[in-house]
């Protein structure tokens, strides 16, 4: 058959160097005095240590999942560090002590640091291997009285807030990979916006994953208290390697009553080569709780990176009249994997919840969406929308949708639609014959299946996560 | 401008065009017409380079270069359009961002600049006249549910837009009632330069009241049996593809 679909090359990562700096790195292996070790690193209070060992202990009790469509070669959790910190980051230093090391690598990867290069309008947290670098912004968002920090900082600071939210949606028992990020997470984010406060500005955490054998644990906890609103953003990358590298993230937000919280993540880790080797094994736990009435959140995603994905971000509709929406595009090309979806549990009056999920599929990649809407018996009025869609590219490549639905209350509406299309060589053929390149063509095709999950990203956010998009599917046709 | 000689090609590995040759100049208007599965639309598809159809003999060149070595992309940035017999869709890509892409492709392959949003609206306005296409048609995605004439309608104004040296007319009359007809055909008859030339493809000849030929050739089981002048669509019209295919056959 001649087809123009075929042949599989991708275009170099683009954020695939290697920054030198001397770390601070504990030796490969996971066990109590490692947690301990951690902790102390940290400067950590009692209960926090307790907490870790709590997860430990638990997670040697359970098992690694096999349920998600996806395979690869175990993983040996005792032969990766669990901690890593480039040496010249010290606690609580301010942005003007930070390593020019670092700023530079921020800065290739399009994230100045330094006050004159500020992205405007967008407070950073920058997250390097297992420590936050710096966060800016920050007096300007004080005066708001919003808490934006690295969630170590966080604990030293406003440890009230952080003990008593800190695994209040996703436990240290949850599953086998929060359970392991309770014992050993690094660093991440921490936010707090008070009450009636319209966050004004957009708060965002870039993660870079830089030292080898070493893997990921951060963990976010956003709180929006009663009536205020926070757009949040994060991003991510990490160098070429040949090896495998694990990030179990968790991430937890808290929404109170009449409170908003607008996540929005671009995920562009390494995906690994064109026969599979290498890339980030992206395991990840994010959930967030509607504990209010009329509280409202919104996960958007943009998943282009990663060997494999497993990730369900999901929304827990506890308060009366709440709303849980979930929009994501998940593209995958040559080996990779992603297995991701919600899971929205209505458990108040009248909450609401939307999914729209556009899995692209591209050169041998495989994309499961699975979501699970759970109506609890006293969700009168619950109702959900689930729309999913997946587009193939080529023939080699394959899509897998995998709902499930548990409806308790008579009185809800649950509907779901789901369609898969390929890209046919006649719409490539169609813009071809009106000048568009192959590229572009196929560009402009994905770009328009994905509009409706673009549309929820913050403007910038949407033109980056549309050229990555382009990118990862470059030489998916010949 | 466009000479075809001896040209064959297959599909699926079935022989469909078995030997054309014909040759369009600056300025004329020619007309194929045949009856259905004859082949005209893999001579037009072919000549607008699609991947799946093979060329197995012949050539085809194009202001004197060899057609059949470029690209398709190329082929449009050189001034061939294709109006499909059947448009495709394009599900979440507005109409107007689609078009501009495509202009300004092509005027970059024209060396010259590209416009901007603003100048292509002013532009979109002048050629939504043209083809009576209400500006709401504008916004909405690619040819997503289009009916039948405005999905025709659209190709004419996308052909107003991107101003072809060869434009191709795959059926752009079928499925249209008189109205619509008689604009797409003014939009065709508007775009003519005496530097442009046109193939119109047709199973009847009435679109040739409205769009005038200067030669009229009949495509029968992939191969020209009859050309002749506009006399030859009415006597067409009046005794039917039969008596051709007899003569094909013997
Ligand atoms: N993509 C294809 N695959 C298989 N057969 C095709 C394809 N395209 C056209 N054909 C066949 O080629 C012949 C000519 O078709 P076509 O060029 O569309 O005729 P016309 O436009 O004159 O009606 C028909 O027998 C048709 O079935
Ligand atoms: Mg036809």
């Amino acid at each position: 058959m001649s087809s123009s679909i075929e042949s599989l090359v991708n275009r170099e990562y683009q954020y695939g160097f290697v920054t030198d700096v001397d770390t601070d790195t504990i030796p490969p292996g996971l066990n109590e005095d490692v947690i301990r070790l951690i902790s102390s690193k940290k400067d950590e209070p009692q209960w926090l240590l307790d907490w870790r060992l709590k997860g430990y202990r638990r997670w040697l009790t359970m098992k690694e999942p096999h349920w998600p469509n996806v395979s690869y070669t175990p993983i040996d959790y005792q032969a990766q560090s669990y901690y890593s910190a480039p040496k010249s980051v010290t606690p609580l230093q301010s942005l003007d002590e930070v390593d020019p090391e670092l700023l530079r690598t921020y800065e290739k990867l399009g994230i100045p640091l330094n006050e004159q290069k500020f992205l405007s309008g967008v407070a950073v947290d920058a997250i390097f291997d297992s420590v936050s670098v710096g966060t800016t912004m920050k007096a300007e968002l004080m005066e708001h009285g919003i808490i934006f920090c690295s969630l170590g900082e966080a604990v030293k600071e406003h440890p009230e807030l952080v003990q008593k939210y800190l695994g209040s949606v996703v436990p240290h028992s949850d599953n086998f990979f929060a359970a392991l990020n309770a014992a050993a997470f690094s660093d991440g984010s921490f936010v707090y916006i008070p009450k009636g406060v319209r966050c004004p500005m957009e708060l965002s955490t870039y993660f870079r994953i830089n030292a080898e054998g070493t893997g990921q644990f951060e963990r976010t906890l956003i709180i929006a208290d009663e009536g205020s609103y926070v757009s949040y953003l994060e991003g991510c990358t990490a160098p070429k390697r040949s090896t495998s590298q694990l990030h179990a993230a968790v991430v937890e937000l808290v929404a109170l009553k009449d409170a908003t919280i607008k996540y929005s993540t671009v995920q562009n880790w390494y995906a690994g080569d064109k026969e599979g080797k290498g890339g980030i094994y992206n395991f990840v736990t994010k959930r967030g709780k509607c504990a209010g009435a009329n509280s409202k959140i919104s996960w958007t995603q943009v998943e282009t990176g990663s060997a494999i994905t497993w990730k369900y971000p999901s929304v827990i509709l506890q308060g009366d009249n709440s709303t849980g929406e979930f929009y994501s595009v998940a593209v995958v090309n040559n080996r990779q994997q992603a297995d991701t979806g919600t899971k929205m549990i209505h458990i108040g009056r009248n909450t609401r919840s939307n999914i729209v999920s556009k899995g692209i599929s591209a050169g041998g990649g495989q994309n499961s969406y699975r979501g699970l809407v759970k109506v609890m018996p006293k969700a009168e009025g619950a109702r959900n929308y689930t729309q999913c869609d997946s587009m193939l590219v080529g023939n080699e490549c394959g899509a897998h949708t995998f709902p499930y639905i548990e409806v308790g209350n008579n009185s809800a509406q649950v509907e779901h639609e789901a369609s898969t299309s390929k890209i046919g060589e006649d719409q490539i053929f169609y813009l071809k014959q009106r000048g568009l390149s192959a590229e572009q063509a196929v560009s402009m095709i994905v770009s328009g299946f994905c509009k409706e999950v673009f549309k929820e990203l913050p403007m910038e956010f949407a033109l980056e996560a549309q050229q990555l998009l382009g990118i990862t599917l470059e030489g998916s046709v010949g | 401008m466009l000479e075809i000689k001896d040209l064959r090609a297959t599909v699926a590995d079935k022989e469909i065009l078995k030997g054309i040759t014909l040759t369009v100049n600056a300025g004329e208007v020619h007309a194929v017409m045949g009856p259905n599965g004859s082949g005209k639309s893999t001579l037009a598809q072919i000549l607008a380079g699609h991947p799946a159809y093979e060329v197995t003999g012949g050539s085809v060149t194009y202001q004197g270069e060899n057609l059949l070595e470029m690209d398709a992309e190329v082929r449009a940035q050189r001034g061939v359009f294709l109006a499909f017999q059947y448009p495709i869709e394009i599900p979440g890509v507005s109409n107007a961002y689609f078009l501009r892409a495509a202009y300004n492709e092509i005027r970059k392959a024209r060396g010259e600049e590209e416009v901007d949003p603003m100048s292509f609206a002013d532009l979109m306005d002048e050629k939504m006249k043209l083809v009576e296409m209400d500006g709401a048609m504008l916004t909405r995605s690619v040819n997503m549910g289009f009916s039948g004439g405005e999905k025709k309608r659209n190709e004419i104004l996308q052909m107003a837009v991107l101003e072809p040296k060869l434009a191709i007319l795959d059926e752009t009359d079928s499925g249209l009632d008189i109205d619509a007809l008689r604009i797409v055909a003014g939009g065709v008859n508007a775009l003519k330069r005496p530097d442009s030339a046109t193939i119109v493809v047709t199973h009847y000849q009435r679109l040739l009241n409205y769009i005038v030929p200067d030669f009229v050739h009949v495509l029968v089981n992939g191969r020209i049996v009859r050309s002749g002048d506009k006399e030859l669509a009415l006597e067409l019209e009046a005794r039917g593809y039969d008596w051709l295919l007899d003569e094909a056959v013997a």
